[in-house]
């Protein structure tokens, strides 16, 4: 009894060190105007989450969020970093009042739903309940396969994830078309803005 | 031939085979472990995305040509889709995998079908990511210290 209550504590530690860093970075990142800066500070806000993920046992998203996330697109937003100016520009630094009125009604709401929701790690909510259980009771039966959650993915919901590949596949598609594939010159060093007029821009 | 970035280029010819094969072991782990064909394709991507960070875009696609990445998005998602054809050219329906093997006592139709479709997933994801990142970096000729 001890030992699982030292346990629960040393999670809830854990999470809640990552919660305040999640915290932080996304502060950090509001108060950057440096790209550069913004776009490590988003790679490491994914990796964080990801660490929060492993915690509450959810590996595949974990694994997921650490590849795309704190990978992939940290490598894209510096990819499309290069195309634009370093620097945000300054915002108006009138404060708004309807923004804050806004951001505090949304904000009690969201606390207000927070009340509703099923304590952590109960048994009985309602992704745990229906369609959940009745998933991990027949996999083993069903599919044979240890992992629960490619079972779901590539055989109860195969056909979802054939959309979700023909998503990434437009997406590619997408990319190409507005960045110039099929120009003449293979989509390679395209220049559309005047380089003098950028050197310019880059310089504060 | 420059010799800039000596220890990242070092690194990187290091790190390159293990990542490649740290991405075919999560493409073929999928059913026994956490991964899948998703997270493989990003993870084969990015080791080519890390090979073109510092060796050069020109180098990599000298390794994966645009039109071969052309290719494979396409040969993936059909791959994926013609499971699904198979399947139902079987006698069972759209991707009911134990069509694949209807006399197994283990539903092994069911890991022949989920492998099958992972693959085509990761072979999708990796070479749209890549052709993503392609048309992002190229359009930049070549990226400066200085621009950081």
């Amino acid at each position: 009894m001890n030992g699982a209550e030292t346990a629960i504590t040393s999670n809830v530690l854990v999470d809640l060190s990552l919660l305040t860093m999640l915290a932080a970075v996304a502060f950090f990142m509001l108060r950057s105007r440096h790209l550069f800066v913004i776009v490590m500070l988003s790679g490491i806000y994914s990796l964080l989450s990801a660490a929060l993920f492993v915690s509450l046992d959810a590996v595949d998203v974990a694994f997921t969020e650490a590849a795309v996330g704190a990978g992939i697109s940290t490598v894209l937003m510096l990819g499309a970093m290069l195309l634009t100016v370093r620097r945000e520009k300054p915002a108006r630094s009138g404060r708004s009042v309807i923004a804050s009125v806004v951001i505090a009604l949304v904000g009690s709401a969201l606390i207000y739903a927070t009340i509703d929701m099923p304590p952590f790690g109960s048994a009985s909510t309602p992704a745990n309940s229906y369609i959940g259980e009745v998933y991990v009771e027949r996999t083993a039966k069903e599919i044979a396969v240890p992992n629960i959650v490619t079972a779901v993915l590539a055989s109860y919901r195969g056909f979802d994830t054939l959309g979700e590949t023909m998503v990434i596949f437009t997406a590619g598609i997408g990319v190409m078309l507005l960045l110039g594939a099929g120009s003449p010159r293979g989509g390679r060093a395209v220049k559309d803005v005047d380089d003098n007029s950028r050197r310019k821009e880059k310089s504060p | 031939m420059s010799i800039e970035h000596l220890i990242l280029r070092v690194v990187i010819k290091i790190m390159f085979a293990p990542i490649l094969l740290f991405a075919l072991y999560v493409q073929f782990h999928g059913d026994y472990g956490p991964g899948g064909g998703f997270q493989a394709g990003v993870i084969f991507a990015v080791g080519f995305i890390l090979h073109a960070l510092v060796m050069g875009l020109d180098e990599t696609k000298r390794v994966l040509p645009v039109g071969g990445l052309k290719v494979l998005m396409v040969v993936g998602f059909l791959f994926y889709a013609g499971t699904g054809a198979l399947t139902m050219l079987l006698g069972g329906n759209l991707l009911g995998y134990d069509a694949l093997d209807p006399q197994s006592t283990h539903h092994a139709g069911q890991h022949y079908g989920i492998l099958l479709v992972e693959f085509g997933v990761g072979v999708t994801v990796a070479s749209t990511m890549l052709m993503i990142f392609y048309h992002f970096a190229g359009r930049e000729p070549e990226i400066h210290d200085e621009d950081w």
